[in-house]
């Protein structure tokens, strides 16, 4: 429980630059940051806010399946209907089918506010394509937010004709800025008329992607910059990048973990490349945090994904499907407008309220206690709602004297599926246990018997007590609690001897 | 001489918007390249425009039935190292 409650603190406003670690103000929304109109612009877009992706949904429309480059993540072949990652698409549609299937989805399911492209191929390789949909969604459901998310090499050819469409945030992939890091990264790129390998394509793709970012920050255009960290090859650079993207006017940068299996047929995959652990990700995406803005809840989405992000409704709304439904398109964006206000208002009251509990925390103690990560488990809704056993992601909060702040997510693979899968739960339990390793307590709704042993034996305390309460307020809850015990006292790895002395 | 696109086309559409002689058409199961209007971009262009996008190792063959892209040459993917990846994902 929350005491304390400190009155006439007044909001907390929103700190402008020069804290360090995107950790001041005492929100867990790394939007707090942004100049008002900017926030505006983005605060119900469920890919840049971690706040907003638990209410509003998103989806994308596979109308873009040529690619101008290859990058050593990707493998061209790929399609299928089982995994989830950029790239990967199960249906590919024309800009009429798309239209079709976003006021299908936009009706059934009305929190969707944003329709973005991103591929499998390039959005900008495939021009016409793209703006037909854009043209077409504009004019039939101007209340969607369009979005892009591209490569960058095509970019300043197409600049103009894409900012006349209803768009106000493109996302531009930029892994590098030094040609002998690109070639690393892109074996080719198709550029007038030849295909480009090595340095020489890199450089090109680094000298479009640049200018492209200089162009939409002219226009007034949102930028937000995907970078993917890949151990040994761009982790250190990718500091200098951010550095500079961010001097350039992006408004965020989005560091995301390789993902490369031999299965994927990708190159990064078939010669044993590592992605980064969760450590390494999250101590680079501190580094590259100075006073800007790091986005830490990306799911890495497929490019036909539909729904609140973490979840996959795609499979509904499969063409022959959406061919079915009889849809009263006007009535839907009637119903639309009424969900989005009821979540705005709701979220405008959660943000209050959780100014008060974090405001207790702030003058909780004089002296400096140590930070404390914690896993939650949640379905959405901003509230621990979920049982451990069907988690399938947990994000993970640090609290610290002075806040509590949204860092990471980490996902596990269910270990509780029921029926024949079940000879397999250990090994999947013991691997969710690794997962969360370095975090000290998980919120979950429930849990059972077997797992909350082995947490336990981890060093990871399991805690259903605050179920249904708002995440914030609760990690901020049991921070206190673990002051008040002298849990914080002393370091985490001496907390561990001591008790396995005990 | 023509160039023809085979099975191991996946359907991007990198390639059709970009042929000079609009020698290339949608059809099923893949892409194909009409061999009458097909002039390698001969004139047009230093390289076929098609096999210089085409993502797919192999999917494009030149007039003498060789692959433009040889395995390994787009992907960089040693083709032995590939064939000893996909056999340990079968044995599995």
């Amino acid at each position: 429980m929350i005491e304390l409650k400190v009155l006439g603190q007044g909001e907390n406003t929103p700190s402008g630059g020069g804290c360090s670690s995107g950790g001041c103000g005492s929100t867990n929304d790394q939007l707090s940051h942004l100049p008002e109109a900017i926030r505006q612009k983005v605060f119900n877009h469920p890919c840049y806010s971690e706040e907003a992706h638990h209410h509003f949904a998103r989806m994308h429309v596979a109308v873009a399946p040529a690619c101008n480059i290859q990058c050593h993540y990707c493998n061209r072949k790929y399609d299928c209907a089982n995994e989830s990652r950029p790239g990967v698409v199960s249906e590919l549609l024309n800009p009429d089918q798309a239209v079709k299937k976003v006021m299908a989805v936009a009706a059934e399911i009305p929190q969707m506010s944003v329709l973005g492209i991103a591929g499998p191929g390039d959005p900008l390789a495939n021009p016409e394509r793209t703006f037909d949909t854009f043209r077409q969604l504009t004019e039939k459901a101007p209340d969607i937010k369009l979005c892009v998310s591209t490569n960058g090499l095509a970019l300043p050819a197409v600049v103009d004709e894409l900012c006349q469409h209803n768009i106000d945030h493109v996302t531009i992939t930029i892994n590098c800025v030094d040609p002998e890091v690109g070639a690393k990264i892109y074996p080719w790129v198709f550029w007038n008329n030849r295909r480009v390998k090595g340095r020489k394509g890199a450089k090109i793709l680094i000298e479009q992607q640049q200018k492209g970012l200089e162009m939409l920050v002219e226009r007034g255009v949102l930028v937000k910059v995907n970078s993917v960290m890949i151990p040994g090859v761009n982790d250190e650079h990718l500091k200098e990048v951010s550095r500079i993207v961010k001097e350039k006017g992006a408004f965020l940068h989005n560091v995301m973990p390789l993902i490369a299996e031999a299965e994927h047929g990708t190159f990064y995959g078939v010669m044993g490349q590592r992605g980064p652990t969760n450590d390494e990700l999250m101590a680079l995406q501190d580094e590259c945090a100075g006073d800007m803005n790091m986005m830490r809840h990306c799911r890495q989405c497929r490019a036909d994904a539909v729904g609140l992000l973490g979840e996959d409704r795609g499979e509904e709304f499969s063409m022959d499907k959406v061919e079915m439904m009889d849809i009263d398109y006007e009535a839907a964006m009637v119903k639309r407008k009424a969900v989005h206000e009821a979540i705005e208002a709701d979220l405008e009251a959660r943000r209050k309220q959780s100014n008060e509990a974090l405001v207790t925390l702030k003058n909780m103690n004089t002296t400096e206690t140590r930070p404390v990560l914690m896993a939650v488990a949640t379905a959405g809704g901003g509230v621990i709602n979920q049982h451990f056993g069907h988690a399938t992601e947990f994000l993970i909060y640090e609290a610290s004297a002075t806040d509590v702040r949204f860092v990471s997510h980490r996902k596990v693979e269910l270990y509780c599926s029921g029926g024949d899968t079940c000879g397999d739960a250990e090994t999947t339990l013991e691997k969710i246990v690794h997962t969360l390793e370095g975090c000290e307590v998980v919120l979950c709704s429930k849990i059972g018997f077997e797992p909350w042993g082995m947490l336990e034996e981890a060093g990871i305390q399991p805690n259903g007590e605050h179920a249904m309460e708002p995440i914030e307020e609760a990690v901020a809850a049991v921070y206190l609690d673990m002051a008040r015990n002298g849990q914080l006292d002393e370091p985490k790895s001496q907390a561990e001897a001591r008790e396995l002395r005990a | 001489m023509a160039l023809s696109i085979i099975e191991s086309c996946v359907n991007c559409w990198a390639c059709e918007p970009l042929c000079p002689s609009k020698a290339i058409y949608e059809a099923k199961p893949h892409f194909m390249i009409d061999a009458r209007k097909c002039t390698e971009c001969e004139g047009d262009y230093a390289d076929g425009q098609c096999a210089s996008i085409c993502p797919i190792e192999g999917a494009i063959l030149d007039g003498h039935g060789e692959a433009v892209n040889p395995p390994g040459s787009l992907t960089g993917i040693p083709p032995q190292k590939m064939a000893a990846a996909m056999a340990e994902i079968q044995a599995r």
